[in-house]
């Protein structure tokens, strides 16, 4: 800028001030905008819900397209997941226009399916489109044991379907280089299947195969919930046990631990003591903590958003 | 190959690089590496699959604009400035200058793919830490594309042999969608009847095979390619440029420059 003349030095600065200042003021004014009109959301983004229009409009390049729409897939579950949303309506479409794409992407069949199947508000309550999705999967990619097991798990877990869990496991355990345990669990689905060993097993190995935090912290979360229903199931037997001895319910369960001879008061996997109410049922101190239990719920409660997540406790 | 068809093609390479052409780099490289760095935080375990799909569709893209909009100059820019005639006037033939032309532009696609190359490996060794050896058939995938750049040059090169910059762009462009569905022109023949079936089947047969050049997406999975498949596509890369730039210096050699 020192070989410049004076006029154009000049020149310079005011050309340099005006960019910076209504580069600025664009950003602002952009602010302002974006407050004023509503949000475009993913509905809005959906206007082609053909996957083959989506295919034949990528002219060729579909495996970019499959991540981009698997990327949006993410997004739009992340999005309501976090609002609290019982509504996923473009999740499915989203989905299949991801896997006809690039039916080999494989993430898009595992994480595609737990978003689906689980009841709102964890997931959109899909199951059959779940199942659906994972067919598709097994048709494109027969010789990946993992989608076996995921689908099998959708009819354990949602559908409690142990016969259709127990004929995938099967199958998933013909593949080549297939995990022994799904044999193992084709098995046990004949006999055991509601068994609550059955259902840590399952989730024991989702968090063993997987290395997706947040898949491990779900799996971590119900293995929780299984703890807590089995411990409830037990201290219920021990209050009829204990009634039918005593003709009167344990008035504590200080009372109920003793008549037990328990070493202590039963507490939960946070070390909390569970709760005996009036009418001898066996409750959870603090429910909100295991969002996947079904037993040892006060008989008003409602959960109250999303579930709450321990991490590797 | 002659002296004086390597002087043209070298000529027109230094005229890309002069034109700032490998500017494009730095544009690849901030796309790459912005993906390589912000998908995995808005996405779930598909790092390696977006970096791979991600890069070499950029490399074909950006690599389709620079053969269409320097192919479609190539003739016209030459006639324009009137450099031409000073080219002509020496013992320099007319096919010599369209070939010339040809391995000048190639030249510098290939050159601009070979640094593309090395941004889509090295955002890989990124996101993977490590090379494993189904990787090596991104190279494949990367010779393909430049195979598809050698079929673009040779039709920008035709086109612009007889028509303006703007109309060789819109005829090249249209090849090359109409070619990125060579597949499914094909498809439509199979379904037609009678006359229809034969102009279906012709026009599949006439225009560029761009969807048999792409294997992004298996070699994103890591799948491997057959080796006939590399050869066969070479081979008909290879003859329908020759084919191209054949009508090229059939057309360019008749053409009134007065």
């Amino acid at each position: 800028m020192n070989g410049l003349n004076p006029t154009r030095r000049r020149t310079t600065v005011v050309a340099a001030t005006c960019l910076a200042v209504s580069m600025a003021a664009s950003v602002l004014l952009l602010h302002r905008v974006d407050e004023i009109r509503p949000r475009a959301n993913i509905e809005d983004a959906l206007y082609i819900s053909s996957p083959k229009l989506v295919k034949r409009a990528s002219l060729g390049f579909e495996g970019l397209m499959a991540c981009i729409y698997w990327t949006r897939t993410v997004q739009y579950f992340g999005d309501r997941h976090a609002r609290g949303s019982r509504s996923y309506n473009e999740l499915a479409p989203l989905l299949e226009i991801a896997t006809a794409l690039d039916p080999h992407m494989i993430p898009a069949y595992q994480f595609g399916a737990s978003f689906l199947a689980p009841a709102p508000p964890s997931g959109a309550g899909e199951p059959r489109r779940a199942v659906d999705l994972m067919t598709y999967g097994i048709q494109h990619n027969p010789d990946n044991w993992h989608l076996y097991y995921d689908l099998g798990f959708v009819y354990y877990t949602e559908l409690k379907d142990y016969k259709a869990a127990a004929r995938v496991f099967e199958q998933g355990s013909e593949v080549p280089n297939a995990n022994p345990f799904l044999k193992l669990l084709a098995a046990r689905m004949a006999e055991h299947a509601a068994d609550y060993e059955t259902a840590r097993m399952l989730w024991t190995a989702t968090y063993e195969s997987s290395k997706e935090s947040n898949i491990r912290q779900n799996a971590i979360e119900h293995l929780r919930s299984i703890r807590v229903d089995e411990d409830v199931t037990r201290l219920q037997e021990a209050v009829s046990r204990f009634e039918q001895l005593n003709g009167r319910l344990p008035a504590t369960i200080w009372e109920l631990a003793a008549a037990e001879h328990l070493r202590g008061i039963p507490v939960d996997p946070d070390g909390n003591p569970y709760v005996l109410s009036l009418d001898g049922q066996v409750q959870v101190a603090n429910p909100e903590d295991f969002p996947f239990v079904t037993k040892g719920l006060p008989p008003d409660y409602k959960p109250s958003g999303l579930p709450k997540f321990h991490g590797n406790s | 190959m002659s002296a004086r068809i390597v002087h043209i093609a070298s000529n027109t390479f230094r005229e890309a690089v002069r034109d700032r052409v490998l500017y494009n780099l730095i544009a690849f490289a901030l796309l790459l590496s912005g993906a390589a760095i912000f998908i995995g935080q808005i996405s779930i375990e598909i790092e390696r699959l977006v970096v791979v799909n991600l890069g070499l569709t950029a490399v074909s893209l950006f690599g389709v604009v620079i053969a269409i909009f320097i192919g479609i100059g190539l003739v016209s820019k030459e006639i324009e400035k009137r450099t031409l005639y000073t080219v002509l006037s020496r013992p320099v033939r007319r096919w010599e200058f369209i070939v010339g032309k040809f391995f000048g532009l190639a030249g510098t696609l290939v050159v601009n793919t070979f640094f593309m190359a090395i941004g889509v490996f090295a955002a890989l060794l990124y996101v993977a830490h490590k090379f494993s050896s189904p990787d090596a058939f991104i190279l494949v995938a990367l010779y393909f594309i430049i195979l598809e750049f050698l079929i673009l040059c040779s039709l920008a090169l035709l086109f612009s042999s007889f028509s303006s910059p703007l109309l060789s762009a819109v005829f090249t462009f249209s090849l090359f969608i109409i070619g990125s569905f060579a597949d499914d022109l094909r498809g439509f023949a199979g379904m037609t009847h009678g006359i229809a079936r034969w102009f279906a089947t012709a026009a599949a047969y006439l225009v560029p095979n761009f969807s048999a050049l792409n294997v992004i997406s298996a070699v994103a999975h890591q799948q491997s390619v057959a080796g006939q498949l590399v050869l066969q596509n070479t081979l008909y890369a290879l003859c329908y440029s020759a084919m191209a730039l054949s009508g090229a210096v059939l057309i360019f050699e008749r053409r009134n420059l007065k």
